[in-house]
């Protein structure tokens, strides 16, 4: 196996299968362990503290800066609260559900139980990459996962925020972690998954993380309802100063998210580090044209916005497109997310505080369908077999459809459960107080 | 004794602050306040959400003066604070009965 190390960044981001250039090699390979490399190894590890960045503190700031003073630390401590208890509901049973085996049938939508606790995992398990016969240890795969899972739920405080129960985030995440998380994390990114079957094309989480957190949140809006003021006092950000640090963190954090779904250390990274630049680049400044043209003013909120889009967008696109398409897609979500968030939820009414459902929801819509067409080989995308345009937009329609309607579902009912148990909103007076004194007894600043 | 209160734009504190000064007035209070005049405000946007900011931020001075010289308190007030423009401010002057100086237990005049 010696020369595997000179063979691999020559196959680059094409290795999917060491058959299409020599098939007695594959063979060879698929009848020996598989080997694991420092190199992806050390790649992994530093992709999850990435990803980790992006969520405590990245997101945590994007959000904080964007609420009223008074709410600055529930922000913070929800999404904090949220990091934490699903890094423990992953070990508990989070990654088994989602990346073992279910069984006969049930087994195309949720995992087992073999590997609760991390039953069974050592030093030595791996984890297979994208390229047959490389691996990363298993516990470098866990915790990239787990960071996955983690920032999902924090992104839908988002929506809900300066009103929700701190309880109600916390059973609510736990609840929607385990039914509707884990079962579409299965379903797109295991082998024996409903979605992975039908060969819907999800690099690092379009459909998984954005819409499925972009919807959830949509919903959170619409049944906990509007703050008190909305539309009428001023509810403006506290700080955009610390969303601008957020954003750039999440900027920075998101090249772990992207390039660490390669799994591996090759060309395949680079091209989706450098997607990872690219489409959110183009994104913010579609936002700000757009915004400059129709509000007279570009601002700053504006570009940080339309670059988060665009990374949203260019998610499950990432290690697929080619650098023009990912400049396409990133121009078309900052364009289109700008609508989403400043006219089409003015028109319907809807309080989603942070445009959890506009960027996320919008852009992880546009990313899941956009990315059917910007891997085409035809256009310099990296899809591979047959490619058909037509076949796979469908294919990654029905993938946006079947999220959107389980975790559309699996949210109400998730909603109403924990609204039944610890209810979903704080008091008016409380809401008015500001939930950092209402729900944590402290305040943000103290002058 | 008088107290002149006037509200004056931020920015020409400290030219005030000089012409009070060198009429030999050693004290001054300042206060960051709020408010609206015939000065319209702006309108701020947030990701589509317009929201009009009709109350601009202003500075209040407050000076306790001996009565002769309010005169000249607010000419130099009046001199030093203007740009011509709306939002310049108002001064108002209301009487003041007593003064003492908390460290000597010195009053009125010789307290100011």
């Amino acid at each position: 196996m010696k020369f595997r190390p000179l063979l691999l960044p020559a196959l680059g981001a094409l290795g999917l299968s060491l058959a299409l250039f020599d098939p007695a090699l594959a063979q060879d390979a698929a009848a020996a362990a598989p080997t694991v490399n420092k190199g992806d190894t050390s790649w992994m590890l530093v992709s999850t503290i990435l990803v980790i960045l992006m969520t405590i503190p990245g997101l945590a700031l994007f959000y904080g800066g964007l609420v009223r003073t008074k709410n600055m630390l529930s922000v913070l401590m929800q999404v904090f609260a949220v990091f934490s208890l699903v890094s423990i509901l992953w070990a508990f049973y989070g990654y088994s559900l989602a990346f073992t085996s279910g069984g006969e049938g049930i087994g195309a939508f949720i995992g087992g139980f073999s590997k609760a606790f991390l039953a069974g995992v050592t030093t030595d398990s791996t984890a297979d990459t994208f390229t047959k016969g490389v691996a990363i240890p298993e516990f470098t795969f866990i915790a990239f996962q787990l960071t996955f899972a983690c920032i999902t739920p924090a992104l839908i405080v988002g929506a809900f925020a300066e009103r929700i129960k701190f309880s109600a985030v916390m059973l609510f995440t736990g609840l929607w972690l385990t039914f509707v998380y884990l079962p579409i994390a299965h379903m797109v990114w295991f082998s024996e998954g409903y979605l992975f079957s039908l060969g819907a094309l999800d690099f690092a989480g379009g459909t998984v993380v954005h819409i499925n957190s972009g919807v959830a949140g949509l919903i959170g809006a619409l049944l906990i309802g509007k703050r008190i003021g909305y539309g009428r006092d001023l509810l403006a950000p506290h700080s955009l100063t610390l969303t601008f640090v957020g954003a750039c963190l999440l900027w920075v954090g998101w090249f772990g998210f992207n390039a660490g779904s390669n799994l591996e250390a090759t060309g395949g990274a680079a091209l989706a580090l450098i997607n990872t630049i690219l489409a959110p680049a183009a994104a913010g400044l579609a936002w700000m044209t757009v915004e400059a043209m129709s509000k007279g003013k570009a601002s700053l909120l504006g570009i940080a916005s339309g670059a988060v889009a665009g990374l949203v967008a260019i998610t499950p696109a990432a290690g697929l497109s080619g650098p023009m398409g990912s400049i396409v897609l990133g121009l078309v979500a900052g364009a289109v997310c700008y609508f989403a968030v400043t006219g089409v939820k003015n028109a319907l009414g809807y309080d989603d505080a942070l445009d959890v459902f506009g960027i996320h929801g919008v852009g992880g819509i546009i990313g899941a369908i956009g990315t059917g067409i910007v891997a085409a080989p035809s256009l310099g995308g990296y899809g591979v077999g047959e490619y058909s345009i037509g076949g796979q937009v469908w294919t990654q329609f029905i993938a946006v459809i079947i999220t959107l309607v389980w975790t559309g579902i699996g949210s109400v009912v998730l909603y109403k459960i924990t609204d039944l148990i610890v209810g979903l909103r704080v008091t008016q007076d409380q809401e008015r107080e500001g939930l950092d004194l209402a729900d944590h007894g402290e305040r943000a600043y103290n002058y | 004794m008088k107290i002149v209160m006037a509200v004056i734009k931020p920015f020409k504190l400290e030219e005030v602050r000089d012409a009070l000064t060198a009429l030999g007035v050693h004290g001054l209070t300042v206060t960051e306040v709020k408010g609206y005049g015939r000065q319209k405000g702006h309108t701020e946007i947030y990701r589509g959400a317009e929201y009009a900011v009709s109350f601009l931020p202003k500075l209040k001075i407050e000076v306790a003066v001996a009565s002769e010289l309010v005169n000249q308190v607010i000419d130099a007030i009046t001199a030093a604070a203007r740009t011509g423009q709306i939002g310049d401010g108002k001064i108002f002057v209301t009487s003041l009965e007593k003064a003492v100086r908390i460290r000597t237990g010195e009053t009125d005049v010789d307290a100011l």
